[in-house]
């Protein structure tokens, strides 16, 4: 049992760092933890991602010496990936970091169940009004 | 090969190439534009589904010469450019619905952006119904997310900043673990593309090798998907998401954004793991649970709820759940019921959200029940529309929803074992659906003395109603062929080609 979890040390640490990604982004209360959240949680999966692709001592597959096996050379595909999911993970980070400032520029905090009681106070008043 | 296997591909381009366009001109040149292009792409769709009609089986098209497992695919059966069709024609009636408050709730000098969201949006929808490689979905669920985000927040109230927020955290975290489940499974099979997995995915079923990683993988998946379609628990963004947007953004993120992550997981589970493999995990029992759990939670939030838009919304929730229970009845009958109210609620939603945004304008904008009072009777057909979404929505014979509750209702008695609870759920529920809806029905067409706004009907908007209740209340009288279609159709879905 040890020695497996000892062996799949970085999948182990992947998932560690995933699990705390995730439930900062579920149940933070503060928006920059939550987005701080969503990176450990991206990072986590990359990080998994890069450690099933990667073979130990291959080389990267840039073809030196004229070797063609491909038995020497590591899989580029899963580092593809990783660079696309990295772009994804970079624009979303981007959206949510403008919806910040402007929920912060509204209403001056960045506590999200603060802002949830002052944004259904103001639409109860408006209602209350009519 | 004919011509027209292009045509997905193209359809997709265009959209890409309209969008950077439309960033670039007015509003006006731009909704022009994307009004035309979900035309063309509605006309494409047709095409292919003749097209792979007459050719009888599925129709695999390699981008770039790269056979697989190497290169991307495009994967033409009959359902994919069958709902790409349906979906370009509702995101044309609901851009078309709500024109006037598209023109009101936009700033001028940025209204082109919006129409730049809808061509993103566009794309994706094609791109998940057709693409044949499971990491470019994930890339398009991501963009998909960030266009619904876009079609929400243009409407620049606090409440609506908030409400996208909150749609953003719960979708991230679906589409988070949908990709930790992609990675599982390609760490286990080695393939991204759709047929190989399946290959790969039979052998170690067989083999019983790897069981854990791919009960994983399957169960993430499914849950993140779910997770982002709105399923109970996670349907708490949905009042604020689809109740303060506009008009048209309701109807696009409600009728057609939810249920393309449907889509895409039904695809998933009948080209992916098989449905052998997806209903021996047991992953089936918790979808169906939850939908029951969504049918009945969903109609009584609604019914606590005292503005309109929120309560359709809610009923949102409920209809998510309808469609689960049904995918986790049995992957033949439950399926195709699951499909067919996919249909009826993507032609349901827009015209209630529509219809009730131009009540709302007859009381000063306000969406509480309590100034919508008798409102109907001052514009009959807008009232007369808007009973035929929600008698739809209730069941009530003649319409879309009728239909699609009697073949869920036939496939849960079909099904052993699946009898009671499912016909339990649906009866309550619509009991439910009719006190809501009853309700709300019974306070429009209640005469009050209240001042009423009248504002003349735009063209646009008699014609995108108009034709979404003729739609509705055809496929109603007339539903065997769209059934027969879809039974046909699905083992097109699950054949691999």
């Amino acid at each position: 049992m040890l020695q497996s979890l000892w062996n799949n040390r970085v999948m182990v640490v992947a998932v560690i760092l995933f699990a705390v990604g995730f439930t900062t982004l579920l149940l933070h209360r503060n928006l920059i933890k939550k987005i701080i959240g969503l990176n450990i949680m991206d990072t986590a999966a990359y990080l998994l991602l890069t450690s099933i692709g990667y073979i130990d001592k291959n080389k990267a597959p840039i073809i030196v010496d004229g070797v063609t096996d491909p038995s020497v050379y590591v899989n580029p595909l899963p580092a593809g990936l990783v660079l696309t999911g990295i772009v994804v993970s970079v624009s979303v980070t981007a959206v949510l970091l403008a919806l910040t400032i402007r929920l912060y520029q509204r209403y001056h905090t960045l506590d999200l169940d603060e802002i949830y009681m002052i944004a259904r106070n103001e639409t109860e008043k408006k209602e209350d009004k009519k | 090969m004919s011509f027209a296997a292009n045509f997905p591909l193209f359809c997709i381009v265009f959209c890409l190439i309209c969008s950077v366009v439309s960033s670039l001109l007015n509003g006006k040149v731009a909704r022009i534009i994307t009004l035309l292009l979900s035309i063309v792409v509605m006309i494409m769709s047709i095409f292919v589904m003749l097209m792979v009609h007459l050719n009888g089986e599925p129709i695999t098209y390699i981008m770039g010469h790269f056979p697989h497992p190497w290169g991307n695919e495009i994967r033409m059966g009959l359902l994919e450019p069958f709902f790409a069709s349906i979906f370009s024609l509702i995101l044309f009636l609901s851009l078309l619905g709500g024109e006037r408050h598209l023109s009101s709730d936009l700033d001028v000098k940025k209204s082109q952006f919006y129409y730049v969201m809808t061509d993103l949006i566009l794309s994706s929808f094609l791109v998940l119904l057709y693409t044949n490689d499971i990491f470019t979905g994930y890339v398009f669920i991501e963009i998909c997310t960030l266009t619904s985000c876009g079609l929400l927040m243009i409407r620049q109230v606090g409440r609506t900043t908030l409400a996208s927020i909150r749609y953003m955290i719960f979708s991230l975290i679906g589409s988070g673990l949908f990709l930790m489940g992609v990675i599982v499974l390609y760490g286990i099979t080695g393939h991204l593309l759709f047929p190989n997995l399946h290959e790969a995915i039979a052998k170690l079923n067989v083999s019983g090798e790897y069981k854990i990683p791919l009960l994983t993988s399957i169960s993430l998946i499914t849950v993140g998907l779910s997770i982002k379609s709105g399923l109970f628990p996670f349907h708490f963004w949905m009042p604020d998401t689809y109740g303060y947007a506009t008009p048209s953004s309701s109807g696009i993120l409600s009728g057609l954004v939810s249920k393309v992550y449907i889509l895409y997981l039904l695809k998933i589970i009948f080209n992916v793991f098989g449905t052998n493999v997806f209903y021996n995990s047991g992953i089936q029992h918790i979808l169906f649970w939850f939908g029951v759990c969504a049918m009945i939670i969903g109609s009584i939030d609604a019914l606590k709820e005292n503005n309109i838009n929120r309560m359709l919304a809610n009923s949102s929730a409920a209809q998510i759940g309808y469609i689960y229970m049904s995918i986790g009845i049995s992957p033949t009958l439950g399926v195709v019921a699951a499909i067919y109210h996919i249909v009826t609620h993507a032609f349901t939603k827009p015209l209630l959200f529509i219809t009730s945004s131009r009540l709302c304008d007859a009381a000063n904008g306000s969406k509480i029940f309590h100034d919508l009072q008798g409102k109907a009777r001052k514009y009959p057909l807008t009232g007369a529309l808007f009973t035929i979404g929600a008698f739809s929505m209730i069941g009530i014979p003649l319409t879309m929803g009728f239909i699609s509750k009697y073949i869920i209702a036939t496939s849960a008695i079909n099904t052993e074992g699946m009898i009671v609870i499912p016909l339990i759920a649906l009866a309550l529920s619509t009991i439910l659906n009719t006190i809501y809806f009853g309700r709300t029905l019974i306070r429009i067409y209640t005469p009050s003395d209240s001042e009423t706004c009248m504002i003349k009907p735009k063209v646009s908007y008699l014609v995108s109603t108009i034709v979404l209740a003729l739609i509705n209340i055809l496929t109603g009288i007339f539903s065997t062929p769209l059934i027969s279609i879809i039974q046909q159709r699905l083992e097109f879905f699950g054949k691999v080609g």
